[in-house]
């Protein structure tokens, strides 16, 4: 171990930021191609959310969890296997524009600096803004996934509620744990299918997709649990705690009572870190998300700035990985290194991974519900902010989400607008009458996470753990 | 199409919005120009003290003023700033720096002015229960306070607005001309007015500096850094006295922390950036005065542009070499206060010619170009 003085922070060719698939690979490729690489992951252990604890797999966990998980555990042992300097537990909290990272591991902070960063910060879960989404007991389809992958544990009881694969294959592994969901309320609208019958001739490319997909769904409905199709009107009701959900389907109204409660609504690049280093973005109609531009070769337009895998546009596990290879060949050439793999390959086997999405993203788009919620909804859950407040503060004249924000404080609190961001900036839009691109997003502000004062009065510069 | 007013402020900071709105009361049409938004930079984004407190000599008597306007401006704009009355503290760690500020209040009573009062160590106690058993004492200024500073500015927009004031946001001006009248040139249009103010902050030494007169601005960030929610235990806006301190726990809760460290300042891309590195000592002095801080968590950040001169003093008043042409720039990092009373201030003499204020200390030409 090494320790720096302020004067000379620890220097690398590439930081790359999430160990997920796209970063994993990424990094396993720059090292390869000779460049001296550190990957900085917030998570205990390498896989990100995807392959979460992917390196602890017992076979029953992997039994659950499947065949397309597992696959990320050969990811995982090539990075082991690599020259790559592996930083666990390590928050980025600030980037600056000199390329220096401002990091917290372990309760101190430090700083390294990189000639270039590869973000790999993946997908958060799109908000579902509905009545009764901030009470105790509402957790997100993702977030009990991420129980069954890190401790293997399964909420009982639990009923899903809202749109997309992601839910069917929670509900499918809640099924093979042998805890299934009391009730999947799918708010898919009516005649989705219609809509993405266009892509289907494309998707049948992608068919294992196609396949897995309707088996996880065959596999659910004939596990025998309550689903209910096209609901509409969704609100959790009870006082401090979830005690129910009430919703409209094929006409009638249900209520289920349950105090647990799993929403989801498809997942969407996580912005932080490329809004924060103000790489420019533009909204993508399709995945109803903004994604930054890039080139053909994940370079944004900050210099030095890239990223692959979610971040980039929402692609899945196996896209990812492969974007995070070809980005580390686009540095690996800039840097006039010899490309350990070939890039034609490559492209090809993303092109045909991502066949199946415009038949997913026109499938599962979300329901108008979630887009445009209900003046008494709340948004903004850290700051409490309706959804009318939001409206209020355009008529008086806010033109984008930084004025609301400055009238509002939402998007202020400790998530730092990383859950409301999007519904924020659709209703000011809608608002408005404006667009997506017009209406913009929030400024993202340092510390990405939150830190301690006393971590910061302590400021270090990095030490590296030694491999 | 060329537009005409009575006058043109260029910048749609407190300063400009505020001159803007006292203009119009007073009668006068008037046009302001800003390239971004209203309240964007400093104005907007300031830790939002409203503060007499330890002021440099020459600004106490507009300071004071403005003081009078603040105690009513949510009436009169008929909206609200966030203001409130509080004390405004500086502790003394030693007995040296209590002995300072003995001889200021003394200073001040010989001028005049009574708003600035010695605190023994127990009554800095009954005003910050929770402040360090080694601050020995302070100097207060018990009805100053505290506003938001992005409503404040936009309010005072509004109201400007609703007086007949005209604003012209996302339009930068290219260039400024006198011949009978001043022709404003911006991107977008023309105007011309016989009078100009050139309220344009960091940008307004470069704006001088096109017409021959020279004002060194230089443009700084402040930083600011904001905690989580604490219990309440602090109702004042308090400073350290020998090392740079501004400390506000808000109405909700959050603790705003800053004073004095900067950030990166880019006006050709009118960004700033945070220097965490630069706030060590600044997050180790909140610790050492509050003790309690030890536990709080920063979750958001922020600074703005702003104009700072080298003696630290704004530039208000008249230009020195143009007929029509009016200065107020340069706050230093402590002119959200003196808006409303620098603006009602500039208003009167850009009207009339005169005021009652001495604003010699503030005068452009107290610069000597680097070249003479």
């Amino acid at each position: 171990m090494t320790q720096h003085s302020p004067m000379e922070p620890t220097k690398v060719d590439v930081a790359v930021i999430g160990a997920g698939p796209a970063g994993m690979a990424a990094a396993v490729t720059a090292s390869k191609a000779g460049l001296s690489v550190a990957l900085l992951d917030e998570g205990q252990s390498l896989g990100g959310q995807i392959y979460r604890n992917i390196e602890n797999g017992t076979p029953f966990r992997d039994g659950i969890l499947g065949r397309d998980y597992v696959a990320g555990r050969t990811l995982a042992q090539s990075l082991r296997a690599s020259d790559v300097t592996y930083l666990p537990r390590t928050t980025v909290w600030n980037i600056s524009t000199d390329n220096m990272l401002d990091l917290s591991r372990d309760g101190s902070s430090s700083q390294l600096i990189a000639d270039k960063i590869i973000v790999a910060t993946g997908a958060v879960e799109r908000p579902s803004p509905m009545p009764g989404w901030t009470l105790a007991g509402v957790t997100t389809v993702g977030a009990l996934q991420i129980l069954l992958k890190a401790s293997g544990v399964v909420q009982e009881d639990a009923v899903l509620v809202g749109s997309g694969p992601l839910m069917w294959l929670v509900a499918a592994q809640m099924i093979s744990a042998g805890t299934p969901p009391k009730a999947i309320v799918e708010t898919t609208p009516k005649g989705r299918m219609a809509q993405a019958m266009p892509h289907i001739l494309q998707a049948l490319k992608g068919h294992r997709y196609l396949t897995k997909g309707l088996s996880m769904i065959r596999q659910v409905r004939g596990a025998g649990i309550p689903i209910y199709n096209a609901a509409t009107n969704v609100r959790i009701n009870g006082g401090e705690v979830a005690e129910s959900v009430t919703f409209i389907s094929k006409g009638k109204e249900h209520t289920i009572h349950s105090n647990h409660i799993a929403l989801h609504q498809g997942v969407v690049p996580n912005q932080q870190v490329t809004r924060l280093l103000r790489c420019d973005h533009k909204w993508d109609a399709s995945q109803h998300c903004f994604r930054p531009v890039l080139d053909g070769q994940g370079k944004t337009s900050v210099p030095d700035v890239y990223v692959a895998g979610d971040g980039a546009g929402i692609g899945g596990a196996k896209s990812a990985a492969l974007m995070g290879r070809l980005v580390a060949l686009a540095i690996a050439q800039e840097k006039g290194k010899a490309l350990p793999e070939r890039v034609d390959r490559l492209e090809a086997a993303l092109a045909s991974d991502g066949a199946v999405r415009p038949f997913l993203e026109a499938m599962y788009a979300p329901a108008p519900q979630f887009v445009k919620p209900a003046k008494e909804t709340i948004v903004c859950r850290c700051e409490e902010v309706t959804a009318g407040a939001i409206q209020e503060a355009v008529d008086l004249g806010a033109p984008g989400p930084n004025q609301v924000k400055s009238f509002l404080r939402s998007g202020m609190g400790p998530c730092q607008g990383r859950v409301c961001g999007l519904v924020v900036a659709s209703i000011i839009a809608e608002r408005r009458k404006a667009s997506m691109d017009e209406t913009g997003y929030y400024r993202i502000r340092p510390p990405l996470k939150p830190i301690p004062l006393s971590e910061l009065a302590n400021f270090q510069p990095l030490e590296v753990a030694q491999k | 199409m060329t537009q005409t007013a009575d006058l043109i402020v260029i910048g749609g900071g407190i300063h400009g919005s505020s001159t803007a709105l006292f203009a119009a009361l007073r009668g006068m049409s008037v046009i302001v120009i800003e390239k971004d938004t209203v309240a964007r930079h400093a104005s907007g984004v300031n830790a939002g003290g409203v503060r007499r407190l330890g002021r440099h000599l020459a600004e106490v008597p507009l300071s004071q003023h403005s003081m009078e306007i603040w105690y009513g401006l949510q009436d009169m704009l008929g909206a609200d700033c966030g203001f409130q009355i509080a004390p405004q503290i500086k502790v003394a760690e030693n007995e040296e720096e209590l002995d300072r500020h003995r001889a200021r209040v003394q200073t001040l009573n010989r001028m005049g002015f009574y708003h600035e009062t010695i605190l023994d160590q127990p009554q800095v106690r009954h005003y910050l229960p929770a402040v360090a058993d080694h601050v020995v004492g302070g100097l207060a200024s018990l009805r100053d306070g505290f506003a938001q500073p992005f409503w404040t500015t936009t309010a005072i927009a509004r109201k400007a607005t609703q007086a007949g004031v005209v604003f012209k946001e996302g339009e930068r001006v290219l260039s400024l001309k006198r011949e009978t009248d001043w022709t404003v040139t911006t991107d977008q249009d023309i105007y011309q007015a016989p009078k100009v103010l050139n309220a344009a902050g960091a940008w307004a030494g470069a704006l001088a500096g096109s017409l021959g007169e020279y004002a060194p601005v230089e443009a700084i960030a402040p930083m600011m850094i904001v905690t989580a929610r604490l219990p309440k235990f602090c109702d004042a806006v308090v400073g350290a006295t020998g090392r740079p301190l501004s400390f506000k726990q808000m109405p909700n809760g959050t603790v705003v922390i800053g004073g004095g460290r900067r950030g990166r300042a880019d006006t050709a891309t009118n960004t700033s950036e945070m220097l965490f590195p630069e706030l060590r000592n600044t997050a180790a002095t909140a610790m050492d005065i509050f003790p309690i801080m030890r536990g709080a968590t920063i979750v958001r950040s922020w600074s703005g542009v702003e104009g700072r001169m080298p003696d630290d003093i704004p530039v208000i008043g008249p230009s020195a070499l143009h007929d029509g042409l009016y200065h107020s720039f340069g706050f230093s990092a402590h002119g959200f206060q003196m808006g409303p009373g620098t603006g009602e201030t500039m208003a009167g003499l850009i009207e009339t010619g005169a005021t009652q204020f001495d604003l010699s200390a503030f005068a452009i030409d107290r610069f000597a170009p680097p070249n003479t």
